[in-house]
């Protein structure tokens, strides 16, 4: 069963309470580009590689700020990465105690079906682009809904307030504009 | 080591709870993004403002460490990103963290999401000189700044206001936020339609 919105946001606010109490505050997004790194690597070696200096990339973007993303590609057994899996089998198990998700709403969620049918061409497509757009985004905004809305406000960090600002500002007409049906 | 465990537990934690709060379901999150069902976006100014109540009240009783904030730099491409990111979230209804949450609850149209997320990482990663040399990723106000003057804290304040006490204070706000949000703004067509009067 799903938890009441109190129960819900109190235990929310526990985890992201514990994550800054015992490390440091939650992210995701930057595991996307470690992934990227990694299957990059895999594909072109020259990607990322030691120097006298530590580790570094031909990759701007994994050699900025002391090559600390190229570091996270070339050693992924780290905190943030481990994190991120650990999310997955938390969801997982989860999920599976609930029941899991229904056959039919795997593929189409019930909103997206009363808005635009039963075409999963439709849906999967539009996952696809959405996921591209909001990973591009999170990395150029440096962050994500984790990182930034939620760490970022908590620590009362100004650019938590401007991400989650932009955010809506799109989210909110985006929704109402694609969703007028209700399900 | 010990790091790795607290990863796992505290990732898992996380997963879960995004599991059980909605987050990671697309109809949770379109319901809240149109208006119709705000309870998720109550959830999410409940836990804000737990998590910010008890770092900052914690702080100041000196049981949680100031040196474990970590706090981002403010810059023009932080809101064109989050306007890029909540037009995505709104057309996918995932984000970075639920996407692969709902992957993993066996959402098959997450697996698009999550592939297209990690092209799109891959798209930044390529243009990311454009954008340095565009001079959006430059700082403004001050940078990775909070709003008050944390004591303690490396970062500097936009304000010189005491930022812990602030930190309680916006912390204690958005969970009076959460209580006075009403549950739904707008009604909208449902699927199957009513009657005529």
């Amino acid at each position: 069963m799903s938890l009441n919105w109190k129960a819900g946001g109190l235990l929310l606010g526990l985890v992201f309470f514990a994550a800054v109490l015992l490390v440091k505050p939650i992210g995701v997004s930057t595991q996307f580009v470690i992934v990227d790194g990694i299957i990059g690597d895999l594909v072109n070696p020259d990607l990322v590689s030691q120097t006298d200096d530590g580790i570094t990339s031909t990759n701007a973007y994994l050699a900025k700020s002391g090559g600390k993303y190229a570091k996270s590609v070339a050693d992924p057994l780290n905190y943030s990465f481990i994190f991120v899996l650990a999310m997955m089998l938390g969801g997982f198990l989860s999920a599976m105690a609930r029941g899991g998700v229904g056959q039919s709403e795997r593929s189409i969620p019930e909103v997206w079906r009363a808005n635009f049918g039963d075409s999963t061409f439709k849906r999967y497509a539009v996952s696809f682009l959405g996921g591209f757009v909001v990973l591009y985004g999170a990395r150029l905004a440096g962050g994500c809904t984790s990182g930034h809305m939620m760490s970022g406000m908590m620590q009362t960090a100004l650019s938590g307030y401007i991400f989650a600002a932009g955010a809506f500002a799109a989210a909110i007409p985006v929704s109402i504009l694609m969703f007028r049906k209700e399900a | 080591m010990s790091s790795i465990l607290l990863a796992v537990v505290i990732g898992a934690a996380f997963g879960a709870v995004l599991d059980r709060v909605g987050a990671s379901n697309p109809n949770a999150i379109n319901r809240m993004l149109n208006l119709t069902d705000l309870r998720l976006a109550k959830s999410i100014l409940l836990a804000i403002g737990t998590g910010s109540a008890l770092m900052f009240g914690g702080q100041m009783l000196g049981l949680v460490e100031v040196g474990h904030m970590s706090v981002k730099t403010a810059y023009v491409g932080v809101f064109l990103g989050g306007l890029m990111l909540g037009a995505g979230w709104a057309a996918s209804g995932y984000c970075p963290g639920t996407g692969v949450v709902a992957v993993a609850a066996g959402r098959k149209d997450a697996l698009f999401f999550v592939a297209g997320g990690l092209l799109g990482a891959a798209a930044y990663m390529v243009t990311y000189p454009a954008w340095k040399a565009s001079g959006l990723l430059d700082k403004i106000a001050g940078g990775a700044v909070t709003l008050g003057t944390v004591p303690g804290s490396k970062y500097e304040g936009l304000t010189a206001l005491p930022g812990d006490i602030l930190g309680l204070v916006l912390g204690l706000g958005f969970v009076a936020l959460a209580f006075a949000l009403p549950e739904r703004l707008v009604r909208r067509e449902a699927t199957q339609p009513a009657p005529a009067e």
